[in-house]
């Protein structure tokens, strides 16, 4: 990790910049002085998922001087759909390093500094006051109220996006006194109330234009020129290929931000681990006692083992139609979405074991709480088909 | 008195309300509006309202361009023809 924050300065152009940029030079708002100044920024970005790819690309391409990027993922085959700034060679490797070798490619006059670690409440303001603006391209509640809340305290912008399938937020938050993100939503949602990309899916040209978009008002506030998203939450919905504006205003009613808390707690999810996939991995780490839970957790090895001895339950998968025409157990006996399963109880017998499955394992925890709740003997699989697909049957496609 | 108006439903939302995009329903405030909408589509009544009966604190509500907080709330009085947007809090890969 790179930790010596450069103050800046007025480094000129060298004639290789200058024939780089020369598109930039001849604009009336760049010109050498807004070109100077992007060679003397630096902006650091908080994820090089979907978001982060063209953000970097962009703002590698545009000169500016220093890029961050924090990420502690491994590129995987299912990114490629839409983290463009990775590809089939990168695979298996970090994110981080991954992200680098192609912005040096574009661009060896920018520096590079990785933060090969998760963005936390302990590091996110000593990473953060070396930049000039920081970049949420990240893909989960916790760390978003962590962005938003470092940059409150950094008094730094906040430059955010958002996707979910075929619809995407963009804005600017806490920019010359304007709203940020608990501005627009006080609190996260519950786990489970909102469905996640990883369940719901995402057109791979999503984050390209949202990505975009972050790009564009990065480069804007550095060079103070033009007007910002600040104030207003542009929506983008591809399907319908519209933009639509909405008004963002602070809320007189918000708590102010003081310090940094524990932001998992806060959006009641488990905790980040390091050198573990955020989004490649199935979710099989929390362990809650079946007496608490009202269900039992296996792992694919137990239920593999179980099932070799004899063990028969009814077997539910409760993801969706598209994913079950993907891949699926053969012996599994009912696919009902698990939104659904509270209302189709008629459909699974009260009379056998019930094990249920989806592709992770937390949409199937959450149809296995309904199904307890409702006095079945429950067991959920832990990791979904994907730890079956990893560990108990490579042949079976991952999707 | 109650008056035509419609809300629609982003694509996170959608499944709970048999995939509708825009729903349409008779009311003279946003919260008569979001009541009818979840008398209809009582699957989304967790998604829309807390245990309390408030709208939940990661679902804004929009008249226009305007964010119903900064209106008069649940309040908002509604004319004929208007529309409401429900816009929710979306976080991307994981959540």
């Amino acid at each position: 990790m790179t930790t010596d924050n450069l103050p800046n300065n007025n480094v000129p152009l060298n004639n290789d910049e200058i024939a780089r940029y020369s598109r930039h030079l001849i604009l009336d708002e760049v010109g050498v002085e807004g070109q100077t100044k992007l060679k003397n920024s630096a902006v650091l970005c908080v994820g090089t998922g979907g978001l982060g790819s063209p953000l970097l690309l962009y703002l590698a391409a545009a000169g500016v001087g220093r890029i961050g990027i924090v990420d502690f993922d491994v590129v995987d085959a299912s990114n490629l759909q839409r983290q463009i700034i990775h590809g089939t060679k990168t695979v298996g490797q970090r994110k981080v390093i991954s992200a680098r070798d192609r912005i040096l490619d574009l661009n060896p006059h920018v520096r590079v500094d990785l933060y090969e670690e998760p963005f936390t409440s302990e590091n996110a303001l000593q990473i953060g006051a070396g930049y000039d603006v920081i970049v949420d391209g990240t893909d989960n509640f916790p760390t978003r109220y962590l962005v938003n809340d470092a940059c409150v305290l950094l008094g730094k912008p906040n430059v955010y996006g958002s996707i979910f399938k075929f619809e995407g937020q963009a804005t600017v938050f806490n920019y010359q006194g304007g709203p940020n993100y608990r501005d627009l939503y006080p609190e996260p949602p519950p786990p489970g109330l909102v469905p996640s990309c990883a369940e719901g899916g995402v057109l791979g040209v999503l984050p390209g234009i949202i990505g975009t978009i972050q790009a564009a008002e990065t480069i804007k506030i550095l060079l103070g020129v033009g007007t910002t998203l600040s104030g207003r939450l542009l929506l983008f919905d591809a399907l319908a290929m519209k933009f639509r504006e909405l008004k963002l205003r602070r809320d007189p009613d918000a708590p102010k931000i003081e310090r940094l808390i524990d932001y998992e707690q806060f959006c009641g999810v488990p905790k980040q681990k390091p050198g573990v996939s955020l989004e490649n991995t199935p979710t099989s780490s929390v362990s809650v006692s079946a007496a608490a839970e009202g269900f039992a957790r296996l792992s694919v090895q137990e239920i593999q083992r179980r099932r070799a001895a004899g063990w028969a339950p009814f077997v539910l998968d409760v993801r969706n139609d598209r994913e079950a025409g993907i891949v699926r157990f053969p012996w599994a006996e009912a696919l009902i979405p698990h939104t659904e399963v509270g209302a189709r109880l008629a459909e699974i017998p009260k009379d056998r074991e019930i094990l249920v499955h989806c592709k992770l394992g937390g949409r199937s925890a959450q149809a296995a709480k309904v199904l307890a709740e409702a006095g079945y003997a429950v067991t959920n699989m832990e990791g979904g088909i994907t730890a079956w697909a990893k560990e108990i049957d490579p042949a079976m496609p991952i999707y | 008195m109650p008056c035509p108006v419609s809300i629609a439903l982003p694509t996170a939302l959608r499944s709970f309300a048999g995939g509708a995009s825009s729903v349409s329903v008779d009311a003279d405030t946003a919260g008569a509006a979001i009541d009818a909408l979840l008398d209809q589509h009582p699957g989304l009544k967790k998604h829309l309202r807390a245990e309390d009966g408030k709208l939940r604190t990661f679902i804004n509500v929009y008249l226009g361009e305007d964010d119903i907080r900064h209106l008069q709330r649940e309040q908002t009085p509604l004319k004929a023809g208007d529309q409401l947007l429900i816009v929710p809090s979306i976080a991307g890969g994981r959540a």
